[in-house]
């Protein structure tokens, strides 16, 4: 028995080895990473038209969530792995890793329909570094207020285009219906700085805060910041949903859906899913305006563009240039709307999609995502002067942690486990001791 | 000697015994139920525990967008290879340390152990750079070979733990009949540990099967485990937990099923030795 136990476990490891070695073999497929988003999957299923017209091009897909993709594509690039040829990354990545040599510049070598000056300039801009493109954005996005345009009505009160933030905590007000489960509006809440701190962040901007003055001094300590989170947090107590502290977009998208939320300010693309009588109890009820402001000349909305890149790590740049073409090109619009409507079609990458009448019937959002998007600049996002780039992040690596942990300060401020002031200070304690010891 | 329970005791203890063990299978039973839900059902709140529209279309949708036999084939050949490679390894070794031990073995043992301590993350770049090197990265045999390194330390120190349980005179008399060193390994003393020897190997075959960290950084496609299958269907903007409840069943139940099958195996290997 133990001599065929012994056989057995030696037949294995063969054919491991045998397999493995297969399996190591060279291929020269472009292995394409992204994330799992609903305009990324539908490209992955179009990806035939791509193949007919490139026969000698064969596409490998790896689709991970955004952090693990993160994870996966950094340890790539840094050791030059070469493992993937054409990455999807955020607003935040482009600048910093073009500036690291990480990113093969898209400013030339592109198919000759591929139309560059057609990109949306806030969108091309915060993709570019010395005015060389590095990512070609797949699709845009900045945010904007829907809200419930019944209870608007109900409340006696009419959304102007461009609220003030005033207006809006004064309608939240009269739209929450606690009996009912309404909660006038519903704000990101949830810790990560994706998350509440992107929202924040973009809030800041519109009171006239700003993360670091122009010597990398953190400015939590500042009046206008303490606005910006005394309001908020009053606003939320006043009028926000009893579990806010763990709302994120997700959470958020759910109780708008299910008629929960009078308002709520959160990305663009979001527009399409209250729309879509599908999934939402409320689609035939959504009205929208641009993101509120104080008068203070900037509003509170952000700007982020999912985008394909190529990684300085990848053998095959050409190839990949060929892809990046055709996914980001304006015949891929078309594709879309083909298959699948005008109203699926990826928006806030091109201009001229926004002059395209019939997406503009299709799409009932589409001026005021255009709109959103033009107001924000990400490399002047602030009322006062600042040294980064970003509108709801500062363009540096520390970023990430930094803001996570502001964000945790924030979201326990909300879940009333600490005042305003102390969150703040907390905030300006740790953010001057990262960038210390990060060396600004 | 035997004690007599009473009749409300048994029930007291069968009652506390199944909350217990529905309390455990809970996350397993709300994942197999959310798995066959639309998404918007699968949020729903107040939750919807049975009666909702029953649907496959989770299972069909994530057959279509990903590779499912191929992350099967991988996490099994993964699995399996990385444990019998370890197996293969450590008997010796365990051996070596249960009936000849020497002066330093118990610290040899604890160095070993002290290796699980090591933030996994510090390694990282070596290896990745070293794969590199051999041209290795993402390929079947990395994985293999990496797992089974990982978990060495556990399958040293649990067949350590039951070779010393058996006599050492067994192996004595078996020398004393002219047994040569492989003949005393391979036909006296893997037959009699072989309880222990199963139950190293089910045990290191689902710590293999769930590593999520290597697996997911040191593989794209080719060696793609269920792991990273399972990673494909968490989204930031949109919903999805429908669809991830059922890459997880898919990706849970052959190792589930395996469970089943041998838990009186792993029950009996785990309590091995227990009573002398």
């Amino acid at each position: 028995m133990t001599k065929h136990f012994l056989l057995g476990t030696a037949g294995g490891l063969a054919l491991t080895v045998g397999l493995a070695s297969a399996a190591a073999a060279q291929s020269t497929t472009l292995t394409i990473a992204t994330v799992n988003n609903g305009d990324m999957v539908r490209m992955q299923g179009l990806t035939d038209d791509f193949s007919e017209q490139n026969p000698d091009i064969q596409l490998e897909w790896v689709t991970l969530e955004e952090n693990v993709l993160r994870q996966n594509v950094t340890t790539d690039i840094s050791t030059g792995g070469g493992q993937y040829d054409v990455i999807t990354i955020g607003t935040y990545e482009v600048p910093i890793w073009a500036q690291n040599d990480w990113l093969v510049s898209l400013s030339d070598g592109m198919s000759e329909d591929w139309n560059e000056s057609d990109l949306l300039p806030a969108v091309a801009s915060g993709l570019s570094v010395d005015g060389e493109l590095y990512a070609a954005p797949f699709y845009g996005e900045s945010s904007m207020v829907m809200y419930r345009t019944d209870l608007m009505e109900e409340a006696g009160l009419e959304m102007p285009d461009a609220p003030t933030w005033e207006f809006i905590r004064e309608a939240a007000a009269a739209m929450t219906d606690r009996e009912n489960d309404i909660n006038g509006i519903c704000l990101r809440g949830k810790a990560g700085w994706g998350e509440n701190a992107a929202f924040l962040t973009a809030m800041a901007n519109s009171f006239g805060a700003r993360w670091f003055d122009e010597d990398w001094n953190a400015q939590f300590d500042s009046e206008a910041w303490s606005n910006t989170l005394n309001f908020y947090l009053d606003m939320m107590e006043e009028s926000g949903p009893a579990s806010a502290a763990n709302n994120g977009f997700n959470e958020n998208l759910t109780l708008f859906q299910q008629g929960k939320c009078g308002m709520w300010i959160d990305a663009t693309v979001a527009a399409s899913f209250v729309t879509n009588p599908d999934d939402s109890q409320v689609a035939d009820k959504v009205g929208f305006a641009l993101a509120p402001d104080n008068g203070l000349g900037k509003r509170s909305n952000w700007l982020w563009a999912w985008s394909l890149a190529i990684p300085s790590s990848s053998d095959n740049v050409d190839a990949a240039k060929t892809f990046i073409s055709w996914a980001t090109g304006q015949g891929y619009s078309e594709l879309v709307a083909e298959n699948e409507g005008w109203a699926n079609v990826p928006p806030g990458t091109r201009a001229s999609l926004y002059e395209n009448p019939e997406y503009l019937a299709a799409a009932p959002f589409a001026q005021m995502t255009l709109d959103s998007i033009n107001s924000a600049d990400p490399t002047n996002p602030t009322v006062d002067p600042v040294p980064y780039t970003g509108v709801q992040f500062v363009a540096i690596p520390e970023f990430q942690g930094i803001g996570t942990q502001v964000g945790q300060q924030f979201s326990a401020a909300l879940a009333g486990q600490q005042s305003a002031e102390e969150a703040l200070a907390a905030a300006q304690q740790l953010t001057t001791e990262e960038m210390e010891a990060a060396g600004y | 000697m035997a004690r007599a329970i009473t009749t409300r005791k048994k029930i007291m203890w069968t009652a506390l015994s199944w909350g217990i063990g529905l309390l455990i299978f809970f996350p397993i039973l709300w994942t197999f139920l959310t798995s066959f839900k639309s998404e918007a059902t699968a949020i729903a709140d107040p939750p919807v525990w049975f009666l909702f529209d029953w649907t496959t279309v989770n299972y069909t949708d994530v057959l279509e967008r990903s590779n499912y036999p191929l992350a099967l084939t991988n996490s099994i050949i993964i699995a399996l290879g990385s444990t019998l490679l370890g197996i293969i390894i450590a008997v010796p070794a365990a051996w070596a340390m249960a009936f000849v031990p020497g002066k330093r073995t118990k610290d040899v043992l604890l160095w070993m152990l002290s290796t699980k301590m090591l933030p996994a993350v510090g390694v990282l770049y070596p290896l990745v750079l070293i794969a590199k090197y051999f041209g290795i990265l993402d390929s079947r045999i990395l994985m293999v070979v990496i797992l089974m390194l990982i978990n060495l330390p556990i399958i040293v120190w649990m067949l350590y733990t039951y070779f010393r349980e058996i006599p050492v005179d067994i192996l004595e008399a078996a020398r004393m009949d002219g047994a040569n060193l492989k003949s005393e390994i391979l036909y006296v003393l893997t037959p009699m540990a072989l309880p222990g020897i199963a139950s190293t190997i089910l045990l290191n075959i689902i710590l293999a099967w769930n590593e999520a960290f290597w697996t997911i950084l040191l593989t794209t496609v080719s060696a793609a485990p269920l792991t990273k299958f399972i990673a494909s269907f968490s989204a930031p903007e949109g919903l999805f937990y429908a669809k991830l409840s059922a890459a997880s069943m898919m990706a849970i139940a052959p190792i589930l099923i395996m469970g089943w099958f041998s838990q009186k195996q792993l029950v009996r290997g785990l309590t091995f030795g227990a009573v002398k």
